[in-house]
C-alpha cells in the first residue's frame, strides 16, 4: 500500500488524508464482534477480550449482544448442524461491512470431530464466508488478536473510490492485503541508525 | 441390609418370572427384568418401605453391534439393546442397576423401534432421560407423555449412537463430508 503524495506534507495540527483512509480507519479502529461464543473456544475468546490480553486496544473489545450491533462474528467453538442455521440467520442479520473469524479447529474443519462427529459441521466456511482463519484447539489470545490484525489490514484495503471514466459508477477493486512471510502484511522497514548498522550481503 | 442374593430372591418371589436374570458378581450388580414388567418392578422397589429407591440416576441405553463381521463372528453375544437404570435409596444409601434388554429392532424389521414402557410415572427425572435414549439409541417408551428428540434437530434421520448409524452426507443444505 502507498502512501497518498498529499499526506504529511502540512505543519503539526492539519491533517489532509482521503474520505476513503478516514473512513477505513474509523472502521478499523471499531471492530465490534459479537458475542458469540459455541464451545470451549470461547473462553480464550472471553481471555482475549479480557484485561490480560484486552483486545480493546484494537477497539474490538465491545462485545455486542446482538448482531444488528456488530461488525464481526468470532465463531469461537463447536459449530452444530442444528446451530449451523441459527449461525446463518446471525450473519444475514448483521449489517454490511461483516467479517467472520473462524476461530479454532472445529470452526475450521470439524477439528476433533470430524471422523465421529455425526453433528458437527465440517468447517464453518460451508454455512457463512470466512474471513480469516485462526488455527489451534483452543488457539491462545495472542492468535486471535492476529486474526483481528488481519481483519483490520483487510479493511484498510477497501476501496470507495468508483471508477471514473468510461466505467463511471463502478466500484474499484478492493486490495487485498499481501500476505508476508513474516505474519505481517507488509514487511517492517529496516532501520538503521548509522552507515554501518546496515546487514550486508 | 439384605444380602444380593436375599433381595433377588425376594424379587423372584414376588413377580416370578418377569425377572429374567441377574448378575451378582459384577462390580455394579445388575437385575435383569422383562420389559412388561418393568414398571411394576420399578413401583415396587420405590414404595417398599425397607428398599425405598427414591432417586433415578439415569437411563443408558447401549447398542450391542458390532459393525465388521470378522469381529462379529468372534464375540460371545448376538446383537441386542439394552436399556440401563441406575436408582439409588437416598433414605438406605443402597443402589442397584436393571437392565432391559431389546431386540436392535422390534420383530427384526429395521425401522421399527424395540418397545419398552416408560417409567416416567414412577421417577419424573425419567421423562428427559427416555427421551435422550430415544433420541440418540432409538428405543420408544411406550406411555412416554412427550416422546421427542431432545438432542437432535427434529427433523434428524436416524439414531446416532446406533453402531451401523450412517453419517448424514448433507443437512438443509449443509456439506456433510
Ligand atoms: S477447536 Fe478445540 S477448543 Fe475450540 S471449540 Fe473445538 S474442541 Fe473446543
Amino acid at each position: 500500500m502507498t502512501q497518498p503524495w498529499i499526506e504529511g506534507r502540512f505543519e503539526e495540527n492539519v491533517i489532509t488524508t482521503t474520505v476513503e483512509q478516514a473512513i477505513n480507519w474509523a472502521r478499523q479502529s471499531s471492530i465490534w464482534p459479537m458475542t458469540f461464543g459455541l464451545a470451549c473456544c470461547a473462553i480464550e475468546m472471553m481471555a482475549a477480550g479480557a484485561s490480560r490480553f484486552d483486545m480493546d486496544r484494537f477497539g474490538a473489545g465491545a462485545f455486542r449482544a446482538s448482531p444488528r450491533q456488530a461488525d464481526l462474528m468470532i465463531v469461537a467453538g463447536t459449530v452444530t448442524y442444528k446451530m449451523g442455521s441459527r449461525l446463518r440467520r446471525l450473519y444475514n442479520q448483521m449489517p454490511n461491512p461483516k467479517f467472520v473469524i473462524a476461530m479454532g479447529a472445529c470452526t475450521v474443519g470439524g477439528g476433533p470431530y470430524f471422523k465421529y462427529g455425526y453433528h458437527v459441521v465440517k468447517g464453518v466456511d460451508l454455512v457463512v464466508p470466512v474471513d480469516v482463519y485462526v488455527p489451534g484447539c483452543p488457539p491462545r489470545p495472542e492468535a486471535l488478536l492476529e486474526g483481528l490484525m488481519r481483519i483490520q489490514d483487510k479493511i484498510k484495503g477497501h476501496k470507495i473510490a468508483r471508477l471514473a471514466g468510461a466505467n463511471v459508477g463502478i466500484k474499484v477493486d478492493d486490495e487485498l492485503p499481501v500476505p508476508h512471510h513474516s505474519g505481517y502484511v507488509e514487511a517492517p522497514e529496516e532501520v538503521s541508525v548509522y552507515d554501518h548498522q546496515k546487514i550486508t550481503g | 441390609m439384605m444380602s444380593g442374593q436375599a433381595f433377588l430372591d425376594r424379587i423372584k418371589n414376588e413377580f416370578g418370572d418377569k425377572i429374567t436374570g441377574a448378575n451378582l458378581a459384577a462390580i455394579d450388580p445388575w437385575v435383569e427384568v422383562a420389559p412388561e414388567g418393568l414398571v411394576e418392578v420399578c413401583k415396587y422397589l420405590r414404595d417398599q418401605p425397607d428398599l425405598r429407591f427414591n432417586m433415578l440416576n439415569c437411563i443408558s441405553g447401549v447398542d450391542y453391534f458390532e459393525p465388521d463381521p470378522k469381529k462379529a463372528a468372534k464375540l460371545d453375544w448376538q446383537p441386542h439393546l439394552e436399556v440401563v437404570y441406575h436408582l439409588s435409596s437416598l433414605p438406605t444409601k443402597i443402589s442397584l442397576v436393571l437392565k432391559v434388554i431389546l431386540p436392535r429392532w422390534k420383530g427384526d424389521r429395521p425401522g421399527d423401534l424395540p418397545e419398552v414402557p416408560s417409567v416416567s410415572g414412577v421417577w419424573s427425572t425419567a421423562d428427559w432421560h427416555e427421551r435422550e435414549v430415544f433420541d440418540l439409541v432409538g428405543v420408544r417408551f411406550s406411555g412416554h407423555p412427550d416422546l421427542r428428540r431432545i438432542l437432535c434437530p427434529e427433523d434428524w434421520v436416524g439414531y446416532p449412537l446406533r453402531k451401523d448409524y450412517e453419517m448424514p452426507l448433507e443437512y438443509h443444505g449443509i456439506r456433510g463430508r
